[in-house]
């Protein structure tokens, strides 16, 4: 409950900190303490040392693993905006605003980690999403941004509607909005409609596609690219990572006690989405001449991954999208904040950072090989602990082998921006590069290389 | 009336909003097609949880199962207003930036 309470509390505060102050870097403290109260509580909340107790008539269910993922989210917006809070302040002189905003989006995950039911469900993933439209389009005066934002929006709201009416059509065939709705045939046998199994699928297959969606999936990835490359690169960086792990977390919780529902069909479902959410994201990004598009399909790419903690859905997929989260969140928050730095968005503006810009070329190759999860990385260990779990809930071996070859081709164009920093000539342009900046980046290369050669803290901190 | 009349006619008003949706190339419109889905939820819901109740009454004449998707309607109808002040914004600050409300217009972030 403390994550829920504060974060909304601390957006307010945000907001009025945008009154009483113009000054930017002021703003940015504030957001860095508030973020850093907000950890404090929802660590004390998981320690059980001091925790806000209402009665949520069962809305909400606490658990250990949901408070975890809540510190991680949190821990990820703290590096996030410790890295690149300068350049939240140069999109426009509304920076508390943004901050506000990030704070409400913190509030709907802390409600999807912990929801228990639909109602919730639905609230939290508005309550994710409605900042965020408002994120996108940051850029007023920019097309770009304002065509992503309206695309975002309308897209998002259309998913929202297929979501709700498949909600309501779970209300029918159960009358209840609770998590495990398994067939209790609660529509009167005189109603003639084809009975309550037909409209429980139909509404579990909507939920289906609109968490898709949400998550960006394929076959319902095709807004993801166009967002992510028009919003700001800020605000790209912080969806791709907390708003997606979010969102995953909700999906697997919706999906972990009602797939059962579907029968045999669940795992045909999935296998196929998981196939063409790697194929689509990977293939693409091979071809794009943008590395913010291309990491925009590679975000798309590494859903695929996550996926398969869904179709385990086992203790090892557990542990495997809790470190998938941690290296994927490190490795793109890191390589964002370095792209931001970079004028120039193609291949060719990062010829020659090796030579120029040393330490920024470097921890740009940890983040990468993490991405492409290459070992002695965090994304290996991810990769790894996803593969594993499909193969202890004895899924199909062909999946895990088409993922490995997914990751070999995704090598490629991770490899693509390795290649032009090191091996080109160039003068990359780049804005002033502070020394904490740098320090911070340090920083965060080590934490891969740290979580890559041993997992296992990560891990711990969730156990004890 | 028979509940399979509100279901029907609740899925074809959500049928035409997504119809509307893929369809209509103006943005205003577009949004009024989503406000019809999820008005079209909200009958539904509405429905059932009638339907809910009069099932329960049966049994118990104190009855108050079916309260829930009422007051899940009373949700929707905030989240729907929150949305709305928000997509009228973003869609007039496109409109500003490109006097138009048409939605041919995004595809310039493709290439």
């Amino acid at each position: 409950m403390n994550a829920i309470i504060f974060s909304a509390i601390l957006g307010v505060v945000m907001m009025f900190t945008g009154i009483f102050t113009d000054k930017k870097p002021v703003i940015t403290l504030t957001a860095i303490i508030s973020l850093i109260v907000l950890l404090t509580v929802n660590l004390l909340n998981s320690y059980g040392l001091f925790s806000i107790q209402i009665d949520t008539k069962d809305l909400l269910h606490f658990n250990k693993l949901g408070l975890f993922f809540n510190t991680l989210m949190i821990a990820a917006t703290l590096i996030f905006v410790l890295l690149s809070g300068s350049e939240i302040e140069k999109i426009s002189n509304k920076t508390a605003d943004f901050y506000a905003l990030i704070f409400f989006v913190l509030c709907g995950t802390a409600i999807l980690t912990s929801y228990n039911g639909m109602l919730m469900l639905f609230l939290g993933i508005e309550i994710l999403s409605i900042p965020l439209y408002i994120l996108t389009g940051a850029d007023k005066h920019n097309l770009k941004s304002n065509e992503a934002s309206l695309k975002y929006f309308l897209m998002g709201s259309f998913t929202t509607g297929i979501m709700l009416m498949g909600i309501a059509l779970l209300y029918g065939a159960t009358g209840t909005f609770g998590m495990a709705s398994v067939g209790t045939g609660a529509l009167p046998p005189s109603s003639g409609v084809q009975g309550p199994a037909f409209l429980q699928v139909a509404g579990l297959l909507l939920l289906f596609a609109a968490m898709c969606f949400k998550v960006s999936a394929a076959p319902f990835h095709f807004w993801t690219p166009d967002v992510y490359d028009g919003a700001p690169s800020v605000f790209t960086s912080f969806m791709a990572t907390i708003v997606k792990a979010a969102g995953f977390f909700a999906f697997i919780k919706l999906f972990a006690s009602n797939s059962s529902l579907l029968g045999p069909t669940w795992n045909i479902l999935l296998s196929f989405v998981i196939v063409a959410t790697l194929l689509a994201g990977n293939i693409t990004a091979v071809f794009q001449r943008s590395i913010k598009r291309m990491l925009a399909y590679s975000s798309i790419a590494q859903v695929g991954f996550m996926l398969f903690a869904l179709y385990s859905n086992n203790d090892l997929g557990t542990e495997g999208i809790l470190l998938y989260t941690v290296a994927y969140s490190l490795a793109t928050i890191g390589f964002f904040a370095i792209l931001m730095k970079v004028k120039d968005y193609t291949f060719d503006g990062f010829n020659g950072l090796g030579t120029t810009q040393p330490v920024l070329a470097f921890v740009a190759t940890i983040c990468l090989l993490s991405l492409a999860g290459i070992p002695l990385t965090a994304g290996f260990f991810a990769k790894y602990y996803m593969l594993a779990s499909v193969v202890k809930a004895g899924g199909p071996l062909w999946m895990v082998i088409v993922a490995v070859l997914f990751a070999a081709v995704s090598a490629y164009y991770y490899f693509k921006v390795i290649q032009a920093m090191y091996f080109k000539e160039g003068q990359p342009e780049t804005s002033e590069i502070t020394g904490g900046f740098k320090f911070g980046l340090l920083l965060v290369a080590a934490a891969i290389v740290l979580v890559g050669v041993l997992p296992s803290i990560v891990l711990n901190c969730f156990y004890f | 009336m028979p509940i399979q009349y509100y279901i029907y006619f609740s899925l074809a008003l959500f049928s035409i909003g997504i119809i509307g949706v893929l369809t209509r190339r103006n943005a205003i419109i577009v949004f009024m097609c989503i406000e019809l889905m999820l008005n079209a939820v909200n009958l539904l819901l509405v429905a059932f949880s009638k339907m809910h109740h009069g099932a329960a009454l049966l049994n118990n004449a104190t009855a108050t199962t079916g309260v829930e998707g009422q007051l899940f309607v009373f949700f929707i109808m905030v989240v729907a207003a929150a949305e709305v002040s928000v997509g009228l914004a973003i869609i007039v600050m496109m409109y500003r930036n490109t006097h138009s409300v048409d939605i041919n217009f995004l595809n310039r972030l493709k290439n």
